[in-house]
C-alpha cells in the first residue's frame, strides 16, 4: 500500500481527534479509528513505515497511538 | 389520468380532531369537519357527477356538473366547494338536478371533437364517462359554434406526452395540478368561456418552464394531455405496484402493463413516499429497460485486448468461480472482494455481502454509498446512534424553518422538493446553505429568508458559527440537553463551541458569509419554530463530510429539534437504494445492521445462520481495493451494478487500478464503463425483471415488484446465488421474500418485515420489531439510540486542495433533474432533449478575465487531471467558483476530481478541487482522446448483437 497516502490517511484521522481535550482520548481515539475502520494489510504498512522511516510525516500523535496500540493494531498474519 | 381505474373522491382528504354527521341521499355519514360534501357522498358510496374536479386538487367549483340539493338553502351549490355542516340533508339526484347536468355536458360535447372511436383514451376519458352517466342523448347547440377544435394546434415538443388543445375543457385541472402538487405553476388558464384556453406560457411544453413531472396529464380528465406511450401502444390491461429504481425519495408506482409490456408508469396516490406524485425520471424515463444496448447474454474473455465470447450462464459462472479461487490460492484470502450497489434491491445486496464474507471469506465489500452517504452513517452514528436520517418526508409538512444544506432537491429529489415547497408557499421560513444560487432560493412563490452563499470545503466552519451564536446568545433548549444528551461531553463541547474563533465575526472572511446573515439565520434557525434540516452531498463529499454531518446532528440537539414530526436531521440519499445498501452490511467493517464485524457476539450470530467462521477485521474499502490493487495484494473483483470507473475520483487512478485486476466480474445491464475493463460479464435485470424491495432516504422499506421476466433469463439474485454455489457456498432461496425473512432474523431494526407485512401495509419505515410492530416514521422520541445524544467537537480543518496561481479557482459538481447520477440510465432515454451534455457554469466575472464566451470550449485543469467542456456563464455561482455535473462518461468530470477524502470514510472530495479553466480551440483533452479511442476498442470486442425484444 502507499505509504505516503495511509500517512495522510491517518494524520487526516488524528487532525479530528487532535481536539478531545483529554490527551488519553487523542490516542485511544486515532488507534480505535484504525482499528474500526483499516483493513489489517493498511495498519501493517503503516506500522511497517513508521518502523523503517523512523515514522517520517506521520503527526506525533499518531506516532503515540500507534506505540501505545501496536498490538491491537497489527494482528497476527494469517 | 390512471387507466387502471382507482377510486377518486373529488377533493382531498381532511383531518380534524372534529366529525361532521349529515345525511346524503338519506344515508347518514360522519366525516372530519372540513370535508366536501362530493368527498362525504364518496365516503357513504355515493357518487356525483364531476369534471373539475379530482382529489388530488383542492375544488375549483367550475364546471357545475356536481351540483346538489341541500334542504333548507336555495339554488344548486356545487358539492366539491361545499363544505359540510352537521345535520345537513343533501340530495344528489332529482330531476331538476339531471336537466342541469344535461345541460353542462352539452355544452362541453358541443365544443369537442367527437372522434372518441379512434382517441388514445377512448373508454378511459372523464367526459365520456359523464356523458354517460348524465345521460346525454342530444345536443342542440351544433358542433359549429365557435370551438377550441377547429383553432388548436397539438404540441407534440415534450418527448413523453402531447398536448392536443382541441379536446380540452378548460377544467384547470392541469394547472392547478403543476401549482398544488408541483409547484412549478408552467400553465395558465387564459381567457373565458369558450374562448378560455389553457397555455404553457407563450411558448412550446418542451421549452417552457415545465420540468415534465406528468401531473398535469395525470389530472387531465380528457386525452388533451396524453402520455405518447399511450397513443403509440394502446391502453394497459392491468397494472402492478412497484418503486422507482431512480432517487432516494422511492416514490411508488402503478406500472401499467399490457402482457408483459410497460405501457406507462403512474405514481401511485397510495405510495407513502409520493402520495400520487412523481418526477420525470421514475414516471417517464424507463425506456431503459429495453433499450437495444442491453446485453442479454454472459460473456468472458481472458483478458480487456480480447474480443468478449458469448457463454452460456454455466460456463461464465464456472470461469468467474474457478478465477477467484484461482487467485485466492495465489495470493491469499484477501486478494478478493465485492462491490454491492444503491441501485440494487435490498436482497441483491445482502447476498453480495454474504457472498463476500461467507465464499470468498473476508469483509472486503463495499458500496457506492461509500462515495455518496458514508459520513452520514459515521457521523449520525457517533452522535444519535443509528445511521439514518430521523424523520419520514411527511414530517416537513410540520416544520416551521426548513434548513437545506449542500442539497438541490428541485434536481435531485424532485418529489420531496415539491412537498417541500408547499410547505413554504403556506408559509415555513427557508435558510439555504450552499456556494451555489439553487432553484430553492428563488421560485414560484418561494424566496429564501437567507441564503448563506459559502465557499466550498467551509461548510463546518459555518455550522459552528451558527452553533456558537445559538449558544453564545443564550438560545438554546437547555431541558433536553439536559434531559437527553451526555452533560459531560456537552459541556466539552459548550467550551469548544463558545469559543470566539468560532464566531462568525471570526469566519466571515473564510466562509464568505457575512457575520450578519449568520445570526440571523441561527437566530431563525433555534428559534422559529418546529427546524428542520435537510442535507445532501453537497454535505458529506467534503475531506470533512464526517464532522459536518455531526455538526449538524450538534446543532439539532442544542436547539432540542429532534424526536418529532417537523424537526430532525435528514440525509437526502442520492439513489433509491443508498440506505438499503448501507442497512444490508454493504460496509467492509459492518454485518447488516450497523454491527462491526469486531463484535463476537455479532459474528457468532452470523456464523450459526451461515455456517462457517466470519473473519473478525474490517476489509477493504473502494479506494483502498484500488491502492492495493495497484499495490499488487487485490487481484479480484465482483461488482453488482455499479460504474466505479465513471464514478469515483481521480479516474485514471481507478482505471489503472481496474486495469491490475486479474478477474474483473461486472454484472450490469449495459457495458457500462467499468465493464470496459472486465473478464467476465454477467447480464443484470432492471428493476421491472425481479421482485424485491428498496429502502428510501426515511427508511422507508417499499416492495420492487416483477412486471416482465428477466431479459438474460435470471435475476440479479439468482445471480449472485449461482455464483455463491459455484464457489462452493450454495445458498438456498426460492423467492427474494426468503432473503428477507433472513434479514429479518438476523437484524433487530428489522425483525418485524416480512413481504406479508409490506403486502399489507404498502410500505415500512425501520426499525420494524416488537417494539414498533408498523414501523418507525420519527426516530429517538423519548431517547436516543445509543441513550444519550452526544455532542462531538468539530474543530474546522481547511481543505488541503488549495487554491493557488496555477488553480486559482475551486470546482464543485452536481446533478441535474433529466439525468441521474452515471447517466446509464437517463442516458439511454429521451430525457437527453433536456441535458445533451455536462457543462461548466461559471460566473461572468471569471468567464470574462478569460476571454471566454457562452457557449466556448474550456479547458478544466486541476492536479489530477485535464477535461474540456463547454461552458455556460450563470450568476449561480460566486465568483471563483466552477460547476459541472457528471452525468456523461466523456466529460471525464472525475478526470479532474482529487483522491483528497473525508478523515472518517474516506467518501472522495468531490465538492472542492482546485482546477484553472482556459478558452481551447480542442472540443477534447488527451485523457478524452484516450478515452474515445479506447470506448471505440471495447465497442469493436463486442459480439454483433440482436436488438432486445420490446
Ligand atoms: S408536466 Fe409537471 S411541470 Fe410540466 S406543466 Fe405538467 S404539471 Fe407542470
Ligand atoms: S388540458 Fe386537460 S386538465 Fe387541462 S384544462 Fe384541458 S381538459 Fe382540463
Ligand atoms: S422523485 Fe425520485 S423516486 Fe420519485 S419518480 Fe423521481 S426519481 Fe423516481
Ligand atoms: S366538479 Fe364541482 S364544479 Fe366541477
Amino acid at each position: 500500500m502507499d505509504a505516503h497516502k495511509l500517512v495522510k490517511m491517518a494524520n487526516d484521522i488524528a487532525t479530528f481527534f487532535e481536539s478531545d481535550p483529554d490527551p488519553a482520548a487523542v490516542t485511544d481515539g486515532i488507534a480505535g479509528h484504525l482499528r474500526r475502520f483499516w483493513d489489517p494489510r493498511m495498519r501493517r504498512a503503516l506500522v511497517r513505515h513508521i518502523d523503517e522511516h523512523g515514522g517520517e510525516g506521520c503527526k506525533p500523535t499518531v506516532l503515540a497511538a500507534v506505540a501505545g496500540h501496536r498490538a491491537a493494531l497489527v494482528p497476527p498474519a494469517n | 389520468m390512471y387507466s387502471v381505474k382507482e377510486p377518486d373522491a373529488g377533493t382531498p382528504a381532511r383531518t380534524s380532531s372534529e366529525q361532521v354527521t349529515l345525511e346524503i341521499d338519506g344515508r347518514s355519514v360522519t366525516v372530519p369537519a372540513g370535508t366536501s360534501v362530493m368527498r362525504a357522498a364518496a365516503d357513504a358510496g355515493v357518487r356525483v357527477p364531476k369534471l373539475c374536479a379530482t382529489e388530488s386538487l383542492e375544488a375549483f367549483g367550475s364546471c357545475r356538473l356536481c351540483l346538489v340539493q341541500i334542504d333548507g338553502r336555495r339554488g344548486y351549490p356545487a358539492s366539491c366547494t361545499t363544505i359540510v355542516e352537521p345535520g345537513m340533508k343533501v340530495r344528489t339526484q332529482s330531476d331538476p338536478l339531471a336537466r342541469l347536468r344535461r345541460g353542462v355536458m352539452e355544452m362541453y360535447i358541443s365544443d369537442h371533437p367527437l372522434d372518441c372511436l379512434t382517441c388514445p383514451t377512448n373508454g378511459n376519458c372523464e367526459l365520456q364517462e359523464m356523458a354517460g352517466v348524465v345521460g346525454l342523448r342530444e345536443v342542440r347547440y351544433g358542433f359549429d359554434g365557435a370551438n377550441h377544435f377547429k383553432q388548436a394546434e397539438k404540441d407534440t415538443s415534450n418527448p413523453y406526452f402531447d398536448f392536443d388543445p382541441a379536446k380540452c375543457i378548460a377544467c384547470a385541472r392541469c394547472v392547478r395540478a403543476c401549482e398544488e402538487v408541483q409547484g412549478t405553476f408552467a400553465l395558465t388558464l387564459q381567457g373565458r368561456g369558450f374562448e378560455s384556453k389553457i397555455a404553457s406560457g407563450n411558448t412550446d411544453f418542451k421549452s417552457s418552464e415545465c420540468v415534465s413531472c406528468g401531473a398535469c396529464v395525470q389530472a387531465c380528465p380528457t386525452a388533451t394531455l396524453v402520455e405518447k406511450s399511450i397513443v403509440e401502444r394502446g391502453q394497459p390491461d392491468h397494472s402492478v405496484v412497484t418503486t422507482c429504481a431512480y432517487c432516494g425519495v422511492g416514490c411508488s408506482f402503478r406500472a401499467e402493463v399490457k402482457g408483459s409490456e410497460v405501457v406507462r408508469m403512474v405514481p401511485n396516490r397510495d405510495g407513502h413516499a409520493n402520495h400520487g406524485h412523481s418526477c420525470v425520471k421514475g414516471r417517464f424515463a424507463w425506456g431503459y429497460a429495453t433499450h437495444k444496448d442491453r446485453i442479454t447474454r454472459p460473456m468472458i474473455r481472458g483478458s480487456i485486448r480480447e474480443p468478449w465470447r458469448e457463454v452460456s450462464w454455466d460456463e461464465a459462472i464456472a470461469h468467474a468461480a474457478s478465477e477467484f479461487k484461482r487467485i485466492q490460492a495465489k495470493y491469499g484470502r484477501g486478494a478478493v472482494g465485492g462491490i454491492t450497489s444503491s441501485r440494487c434491491t435490498n436482497e441483491e445486496t445482502y447476498l453480495v455481502q454474504k457472498l463476500v464474507r461467507a465464499a470468498f471469506g473476508n469483509n472486503n465489500v463495499d458500496t457506492c454509498a461509500r462515495v455518496c452517504h458514508s459520513p452520514t452513517g459515521y457521523g449520525l452514528k457517533t452522535t444519535l446512534g443509528e445511521s439514518a436520517g430521523t424523520q419520514d418526508f411527511d414530517s416537513v409538512e410540520h416544520a416551521d424553518v426548513i434548513v437545506v444544506i449542500g442539497a438541490n432537491p428541485t434536481d435531485a429529489h424532485p418529489v420531496f422538493a415539491s412537498q417541500m415547497k408547499r410547505r413554504l408557499r403556506a408559509g415555513a421560513k427557508l435558510i439555504v446553505i450552499d456556494p451555489r444560487g439553487i432553484d430553492l432560493v428563488r421560485s414560484a412563490h418561494i424566496e429564501a429568508a437567507h441564503h448563506l452563499q459559502l465557499r466550498p470545503g467551509t461548510n463546518v466552519a459555518v455550522i459552528n458559527a451558527i452553533a456558537h451564536v445559538v449558544v453564545t446568545e443564550g438560545l438554546h433548549n437547555e431541558a433536553f440537553v439536559r434531559a437527553r444528551c451526555e452533560q459531560p461531553a456537552f459541556d466539552n463541547w459548550k467550551a469548544f463551541i463558545t469559543s470566539p474563533h468560532n464566531s462568525p465575526e471570526a469566519t466571515a472572511e473564510l466562509t464568505g458569509v457575512p457575520a450578519e446573515s449568520i445570526r440571523a439565520a441561527a437566530r431563525l434557525y433555534a428559534t422559529g419554530g418546529d427546524a428542520a434540516i435537510y442535507y445532501g452531498l453537497g454535505v458529506t463529499e467534503h475531506s470533512q463530510g464526517s464532522t459536518m454531518v455531526m455538526g449538524i446532528a450538534n446543532l439539532a440537539m442544542v436547539t432540542g429539534n429532534i424526536g418529532r414530526p417537523g424537526v430532525g436531521v435528514n440525509p437526502l440519499r442520492g439513489q433509491n437504494n443508498v440506505q438499503g445498501s448501507c442497512d444490508m452490511g454493504s460496509f467492509p467493517h459492518e454485518l447488516p445492521g450497523y454491527r462491526h464485524v469486531g463484535d463476537p457476539a455479532v459474528r457468532a450470530l452470523f456464523a450459526a445462520a451461515w455456517g462457517v467462521d466470519i473473519d473478525s477485521e474490517p476489509g477493504l474499502r473502494i479506494p483502498n481495493m484500488f491502492d492495493a490493487a495497484i499495490d499488487g495484494s487485490f487481484k479480484g473483483l465482483y461488482v453488482q451494478g455499479e460504474d466505479i470507473a465513471q464514478s469515483d475520483p481521480n479516474t485514471q487512478h481507478v482505471t489503472a487500478a481496474l486495469e491490475s485486476l486479474e478477474c474483473l466480474v461486472v454484472q450490469d445491464l449495459f457495458i457500462n464503463e467499468t465493464a470496459k475493463f472486465a473478464h467476465v460479464f454477467l447480464p443484470g435485470s432492471s428493476f421491472l425483471e425481479k421482485d424485491g424491495t428498496f429502502t428510501n432516504a426515511e427508511r422507508r422499506i417499499s416492495r420492487v415488484r416483477k412486471v416482465s421476466p428477466p431479459l438474460a433469463g435470471k435475476a440479479d439474485w439468482e445471480t449472485t446465488l449461482a455464483l455463491a454455489e459455484a464457489l462452493g457456498y450454495p445458498m438456498h432461496y426460492d423467492h427474494p421474500s426468503q432473503i428477507m425473512d433472513e434479514i429479518a432474523r438476523l437484524t433487530p431494526t428489522f425483525t418485524g418485515v416480512s413481504y406479508d407485512k409490506l403486502d399489507r401495509l404498502g410500505s415500512i419505515q425501520w426499525p420494524c420489531n416488537d417494539r414498533a410492530p408498523a414501523g418507525t416514521p420519527v426516530m429517538h422520541i423519548d431517547e436516543f439510540v445509543r441513550g444519550k445524544g452526544k455532542f462531538v467537537i468539530t474543530e474546522y480543518v481547511a481543505t488541503q486542495e488549495k487554491v493557488t496561481r496555477r488553480f486559482p479557482l475551486i470546482l464543485t459538481t452536481g446533478r441535474i433533474l433529466s439525468q441521474y447520477n452515471v447517466g446509464a440510465q437517463t442516458r439511454r432515454t429521451a430525457n437527453n432533449v433536456w441535458h445533451e451534455e455536462d457543462r461548466l457554469e461559471i460566473h461572468p466575472h471569471d468567464a470574462e478575465q478569460r476571454g471566454i464566451k457562452d457557449g466556448d470550449w474550456c479547458k478544466i485543469a486541476s492536479r489530477a487531471g485535464e477535461t474540456v467542456l463547454r461552458c455556460t456563464i450563470s450568476e449561480r455561482m460566486q465568483p471563483g467558483v466552477v460547476y459541472t455535473t457528471f452525468h456523461f462518461p466523456g466529460s471525464g468530470a472525475n478526470v479532474i476530481t482529487t483522491e483528497n477524502s473525508d478523515w472518517a470514510t474516506n467518501c472522495p472530495e468531490y465538492k472542492v478541487t482546485a482546477v484553472q479553466v482556459s478558452p481551447t480551440s480542442e472540443p477534447a483533452s488527451t485523457w478524452q482522446r484516450r478515452f474515445g479511442e479506447f470506448s471505440e476498442q471495447q465497442d469493436a470486442l463486442l459480439p454483433p448483437r440482436e436488438p432486445a425484444p420490446r
